[in-house]
């Protein structure tokens, strides 16, 4: 045992599977003056690696999930610490066939081997299972079960041969210090522990369940909480010990009953998602000495268990006769929005997290924070749905953490619509024209903590008016209405006004405030006062981070309108790169300016009515911004018009005091009342009318694997200023025609094999040849769909995807992949399929 | 053959228990809870008595209502009728629990018939009386042998075993008789999970019974001074094999 | 006034436990200003007499009757009780062994007082004030007592024993107690020698084996050194989870519990599951390549090392050793 060093590189925190992969893989990148410590034991420090029960599903919809997951089940298999048991979703109930019909869909997507089994054929691979109350399974044959200790132990030897690792167990942190850096940036300085304080640059935390309250030690935090999982430990099952084996048949997951049977040698786990959420705070978490097993393996709670055990016993008989040998309430992370939380922490510089990340994930996410802390983004995918820094303060809360976790806890085997919303925690942060679309009987759809209205139930007669129907299949049209088609048609018609307050506005203000955009930005963001451009924002590596419109508000001063999605990430972004020398103040300006959209071809004469200025293509081009006052019922209100379309028809964001927001909004409805102007949602505005115009979507076709030549949107030239990206961004355009490109594709039969009408919802279909195999790029990126929705002026379902570039010919017949049904579709074009030529948008 | 086995609920820590602000009670926000170890092992071993002998075991506690969970533990594993001895306070003194427990068990016979056997845990897990079972024997006037890890029937007597150095020491008790019962004498059963669910469903006749504190009162609980103790390194590799064997010797296991 | 110290002999050899409860109670009762005696029951006393008058017994009572010629806790209890009664004492104590709080118990519950097992430090008074242990010795409790008659115990090793800076007068005073048919309910009737085979849970000398020991066949070497300490093999759960044991060999939270004087706990990483059945050894001895390791930091003992060098090694000595 070395001596306790008083400096280091980096410290990790936490030996679990997560902190002992880092540092194998920050060792695998050069990193030398690693430590690591933990306050519990090793090789078991007593976190939730400890008593997780290691099996990997490969399959998942969400594909950070998923990727990453199959990334950490290949490096378990390359460690031989890894056995492929395979395993079997079984279904109850038609509602979860049917599911396992998208997870074959999801199985394709990510090249994963899988089979839809009738119940006789689950039988024959689990001969226990009583098939008389199962409809099918879905099996799929490289799920896997890991020995995650041994990994970690393995990683940390690594760690410590080949750079010098020092592992202290045993070593509490009692707290985690900051100084103030350059230009007052709070920065990590230094570990206190009970075996001596450590200087360092950097700090990861990676203390899973316990990782908030390490980062509240730093002034930081990760939105995570405590979760029970009940398991019990059954056993001894003759028919398992005959196979004198770890595991010797495939694990089961009993999805209707949130239930899973996993062998372990002789007996049987049964884990269960089922019971109702049991939350705890960090500090109700014994100390690995006061704890009467482990302290994550907390008193076990029989009667909530009690409805799983029977639905247990009614799946796999065996189990009544068997013993309850051992049985625990596990902790484990959860986070507001299910996703782990990986990435510098916004609130302190050199502050990581590695947290919420279970074993199944473990060495992949670990590979991800590596590559994220030597080359300034991951490499290995993209990670944004991880990023710790897309969250608000509104979702850092106990109260948010919590609701989130008591209202998800239960979907962690559920069937969960992509769209599907939450119920608890809402109107967290809402426009000034709430009231007023509540009136509307809006419905609202929550983009992080903001409200939008996705569409207007006022609008119900726009159905009949354009002759609409509901989806035959309730699947598609679960939070989704033909109003939206309705609301679509109006505004090609008419026009549609369309609340956008949920952007996310920063200004840049100072002496180096332009020059700063513009070392963010790839376009020029060094234009004439008044004008704005649109720009990918890159990643050291030249794939996007983000894209938005930026505004030359003045000589010193460049505002910035983002996505609500991505505001927090970008804010963060803003604020690491910014310079310290205090020529550049940020300021988030959001709750200050509201924004409205207003576009259609009646859109110039109902914002006519309250201004004499010119509107035409003279006085307000388009892509400039111009101030005007308008009248609002008798009231001047000082509003910036920025003629730019999402939607494909004429018209403006107008930008004014958010408290002036009701005024505006009262006066744009009244002037457009004999105009056909309706209350607009974001299903046209962030759908149905961008696909048409074949607009890009940050998180969806955006994201840091692409780059802006695949993505379509690398310009003829590029600007002489530096910016991020920039090297990387020159050496893929070196190197020509890139390798994937996006495009729009239609779908030519929406006809299923039961003969119905269904309507892809953009959740990472595959794309297939005729034949039916995969697409995949000389990168290994699958072409699947990331974004879909139908295109009422077009009339086809549209989708849009990544084709490798040989594919991108307009007319090539592909198919795609939807519910395990397959559906002929045709590229249509890597832009716009609606007015191509942007007629209606500039005239 | 009827049996009757006197069980207590106690906290099932780790290594290290924490006391209350106040210093009565230990503290439980962390921990789950149990059946005193000794008792669990007496539960199995009447649940195996009347196995043999087609009986019939009846688990008695006293406790606050949450000792219900112990109870139904005791279904789960086979008891067959469960009593609770409701009390509000965290625990009662020996003289006083051993009072109510001998009035419980002279109603229960009275409406249900004498009981065979009554087994005791030795001791407690938590307080650690040594004491409670020798009194109610006392009191109902029946032998009682602590310490056992061995029971046979035969006749209406039971020939108990206790574990001396090296060996046993046999005791003759006839019944009616009363036995204190270690851990060890078997290896007590897991519920399984149809027992589990069988005994959700099980009657727990609760009945109020007081009786008068006894002279021992408690004022506070508090942890000893820790002993840090350091491991000692014997060496490394197969060099260490001669200070292993001194070891070995020193501690007298190298006969 | 008296206190009466319970002492128990094998053959005239007071144990060590014995000597203890004499020096707590010539203590207790200096500060309670009363007369330290003890109490001895059974034939053959005699030569324990010059040890207790040296321990501080101003007065030896030593009990005889048919009933007394081996131990039964009814007979003994019966027997302190009358004593007690006849001598007028005011306290009794015994140390807090299984024979020493049995008869306790029965003693105050014949004479209806309070006992107080395993006190560590006691304060006599009006009432008396003492410290006892709780959860075999992880709490300490401060109790107070309220009593006619006191019965306490003193906790084994809570004091050493040593003799008196002046040996007591040591008067001996015998005792026939009055015993009837109920104290001869529960006299030792039979002693058994073991002779079966030693069980996990039972034997003295525990060799354990973890996932570190890599085989089935690894098992073998640590066979080997069980066999010559005249122990057994248990092992971990990881090990019955690979095959290469019974289950009946798992030592932990679902095996077995075990409590040897030594537990040598080879390629062990001490899971918390496993820790829980082993903590009761008397000492362990971790071998183990991780020095870091859980069993190795928790272990009275450690050689840190690959077992299957150790172990082997460890077995030669011991047969060297024994020629």
């Amino acid at each position: 045992m070395s001596e306790f060093p008083n400096r280091a590189n980096v410290v990790v925190i936490g030996a679990g599977i997560v902190g002992s992969c880092l540092v194998g893989h920050l060792a695998r990148l050069g990193w030398t003056d690693i430590v690591l410590v933990d306050k519990g034991p090793l090789p078991n420090p007593g976190g939730s690696t400890g008593h997780a029960s290691n099996f990997i599903f490969p399959v998942d919809h969400n594909k950070e999930m998923a990727l990453l997951g199959e990334q950490s089940a290949n490096q378990f298999r390359d460690m031989e610490l890894s056995v492929d048991c395979g395993g079997i979703e079984v279904a109850r109930s038609e509602e979860r066939m049917e599911e396992l019909r998208r997870r074959m869909t999801s199985a394709r997507a990510w090249g994963i081997e899988a089979h839809l089994l009738s119940p006789a054929e689950v039988k024959e691979l689990v001969p226990f299972i009583n098939d008389e109350v199962i409809l099918g399974g879905f099996y799929c044959p490289t799920v896997s079960v890991v020995d995650s200790l041994e990994t970690g132990t393995t990683m940390r030897r690594e760690a410590i041969d080949t750079a010098g690792c020092q592992v202290f167990a045993n070593t509490e942190v009692l707290d985690i210090e900051t100084v103030e850096g350059d230009g007052g940036v709070t920065t990590v300085s230094r570990v206190v522990t009970d075996k001596g304080t450590i200087s360092t640059e950097y700090v990861v935390i990676a203390c899973g369940v316990w990782s908030n309250r390490l980062a509240n030690m730093a002034g930081a935090t990760i939105p995570l909480v405590p979760t029970v999982h009940q398991m019990a430990d059954v056993g001894p099952i003759d028919i398992l010990a005959e196979t004198n084996n770890e595991i010797g048949y495939p694990v089961v997951r009993d999805m209707d009953s949130f239930c899973y049977e996993r062998q372990s040698a002789g007996s049987m786990e049964v884990g269960s998602y089922g019971h109702r959420a049991i939350l705890h705070h960090p500090d109700e978490i014994p100390s690995n000495e006061e704890a009467a097993l482990s302290p994550t393996e907390m008193p076990f709670t029989p009667d909530d268990f009690d409805e799983q055990m029977e639905q247990a016993i009614e799946l796999m008989d065996m189990l009544g006769e068997a013993e309850i040998r051992y049985a625990i309430n596990g902790l484990l992370s959860l986070t507001p929005d299910g996703m782990p939380c990986l990435g510098e922490t916004t609130e302190v510089r050199n502050l990581w997290s590695a947290a919420a990340v279970w074993v199944k994930e473990g060495p992949g996410m670990a590979q991800v924070v590596a590559e994220w802390m030597t080359y300034g983004y991951p490499r290995v995918i993209d990670v944004h749905g991880a990023d710790i820094s897309r969250f608000y303060d509104g979702e850092r809360s106990d109260e948010h953490i919590w609701s989130r976790a008591n209202e998800s806890f239960i979907k962690t085997y559920g069937i969960v619509h992509p769209q599907e919303q939450w119920g608890g925690r809402r109107n967290i942060d809402v426009g000034p024209y709430f009231s007023r679309q509540q009136d509307l009987d809006a419905m609202f759809f929550q983009a992080r903590t903001w409200e939008r209205p996705q569409w207007f139930g006022s609008n119900a007669d726009l159905v009949e008016r354009y002759g609409l129907e509901e989806r035959p299949v309730e699947w598609d049209n679960r939070w989704w209405s033909p109003i939206t088609v309705g609301e679509h048609l109006n505004l090609r018609e008419n026009c549609g006004l369309v609340d956008l307050s949920a952007f996310q506005v920063y200004e840049l203000e100072g002496p180096g405030a332009v020059a700063f955009a513009d070392k963010l930005a790839v376009n020029k963001v060094d234009v004439a006062v008044g004008r704005s451009i649109y720009t990918p924002w890159l990643t050291p590596d030249g794939g996007f981070h983000s894209d938005l419109t930026m505004m030359r508000m003045g000589e010193d001063r460049v505002r910035i309108v983002t996505g609500v999605f991505d505001g927090g990430r970008d804010e963060f972004w803003v604020r690491k790169y910014m310079p310290t020398d205090g020529s550049v103040t940020f300021r988030n300006i959001t709750r200050q300016v509201t924004t409205l959209g207003l576009w259609g071809p009646n859109a110039p004469a109902v914002l006519g009515q309250l201004t004499d200025q010119d509107l035409s293509q003279n006085g307000s081009s388009y892509g400039s911004i111009i101030p005007i006052q308008l009248d609002c019922g008798g009231k001047m209100v000082d509003a910036s018009l920025f003629r730019i379309s999402y939607v494909g028809d004429t018209g403006w964001e107008v930008y004014a005091d958010w408290d002036n927001g009701p005024a505006l909004w009262d006066a744009v409805m009244s002037a457009g009342a004999d105009l056909g102007i309706r209350p607009t949602g974001g299903g046209v505005y962030g759908s149905s009318g961008r696909l048409e115009k074949g607009y890009r979507l940050m998180g969806a076709e955006l994201e840091s694997e692409y780059n802006p030549l695949e993505a379509g949107l690398a310009r003829p030239k590029v600007k002489a200023a530096d910016f991020i990206g920039k090297e990387a961004y020159l050496a893929a355009r070196e190197k020509g025609e890139p390798e994937a490109v996006m495009t729009v594709l239609t779908v030519e039969d929406q006809t299923d094999s039961h003969g119905r009408r269904r309507f892809m919802q953009g959740g990472n279909e595959p794309i297939l040849t005729p034949d039916g195999n995969r697409i995949v790029d000389s990168h290994g990126r699958a072409s699947r769909v990331t974004s879909a929705g139908f295109g009422p002026s077009v009339g086809k379902h549209l989708l849009m995807a990544y084709l490798p570039r040989e594919l991108v010919v307009p007319g090539t017949d592909l198919q795609v992949m939807y519910m395990n049904d397959l559906y002929p579709v045709t590229v249509a074009s890597t832009g716009a399929v609606f007015d191509a030529d942007d007629t209606r948008m500039k005239s | 053959m009827r049996i009757l086995v006197c069980v207590k609920r106690v906290p099932a820590p780790g290594s290290r228990i924490n006391v209350t602000p106040d210093g009565h009670a230990v503290d439980t926000a962390h921990l789950g809870f149990t059946t005193s170890p000794h008792e669990e092992c007496a539960v199995e071993e009447a649940v195996q008595i009347a196995e043999q002998y087609d009986g019939e075991v009846t688990v008695l506690t006293l406790g606050p209502a949450e000792s219900d969970e112990q109870l139904r533990y005791a279904a789960s594993v086979g008891a067959h009728k469960l009593v609770l001895i409701p009390i509000t306070e965290v625990d009662w003194d020996p003289q006083r629990t051993a009072s109510a427990l001998t009035t419980a068990i002279a109603d229960i016979e009275a409406a249900d018939g004498p009981f065979d056997l009554i087994l005791f845990g030795n001791e407690s897990a938590d307080t650690g009386g040594f004491q409670v079972g020798i009194r109610v024997a006392h009191a109902l006037e029946r032998p009682v042998v602590n310490g056992i890890k061995g029971i046979d029937l035969t006749h209406g007597t039971a020939s108990a075993r206790r574990e001396i150095d090296g060996g046993f020491e046999v005791y003759e008790v006839p019944m009616p008789a009363v036995l204190g019962i270690k851990e060890g004498i078997n290896l007590p059963r897991y519920p399984t999970m149809k027992g589990r669910l069988a005994s959700k469903k099980a009657e727990v006749s609760a009945t109020a019974v007081e009786a008068l504190t006894g002279g021992q009162t408690r004022v506070r609980l508090h942890r000893p001074v820790e002993q840090v103790s350091e491991t000692l390194i014997l060496g490394t590799g197969p060099e260490a094999a001669p200070a292993v064997v001194d070891l070995l010797e020193e501690l007298g296991v190298l006969s | 006034m008296s206190l009466l110290v319970l002492c128990d002999h094998d053959r005239g050899t007071l144990d060590e436990a014995s000597l203890e409860a004499l020096t707590f109670g010539r203590d207790l009762a200096g500060k309670a200003e009363i007369t330290c005696e003890a109490v001895v029951i059974g034939a053959g006393a005699d030569a324990a007499l010059d040890s207790l008058a040296a321990h501080g017994a101003e007065q030896v009572h030593l009990a005889g009757h048919d009933l007394l010629t081996d131990y039964g806790p009814e007979a003994w209890g019966e027997t302190l009780t009358q004593l007690v009664r006849s001598t007028g004492a005011t306290a009794v104590m015994a140390c807090g062994t299984d024979r020493g709080n049995e008869v306790l118990a029965h003693v105050a519950a014949r004479l209806d007082e309070p006992f107080v097992a395993n006190c560590t430090d006691i304060t006599p008074g009006d009432v008396w004030t003492m410290t006892r242990v709780q959860w075999g010795g992880s709490l300490l409790e401060d109790t107070t007592l309220d009593a006619g008659i006191r019965v306490v115990s003193v906790t084994h090793h809570a004091v050493e024993a040593t003799p008196a800076d002046r040996p007591a007068e040591g008067s001996v005073v015998l005792f026939t107690p009055d015993l009837g048919a109920e104290a001869a309910r529960t006299v030792v009737r039979d002693r058994v020698v073991l002779t079966q085979g030693i069980t996990l849970a039972t034997s003295p000398v525990v060799v354990g084996g973890g996932r570190g020991v890599g085989s089935e066949d690894g098992f073998a070497q640590l066979e080997d050194l069980a066999g010559a300490l005249g122990g057994v093999v248990g092992c971990s759960r990881a090990v019955t989870n690979n095959g290469w044991r019974p289950h009946s060999d798992q030592v932990g939270q679902t095996g077995t519990r075990i409590a040897p004087d030594i537990y040598i706990a080879a390629g062990i990483s001490g899971a918390i599951q496993h820790w829980v059945g082993a903590m009761a050894a008397k000492n362990i001895l971790a071998v183990n390549t991780d020095g870091e390791a859980n069993m190795v930091a928790k272990a009275g003992y450690a050689v840190i090392g690959d077992l299957h060098k150790v172990i082997p090694a460890i077995t030669e000595e011991i047969a060297r050793r024994r020629g």
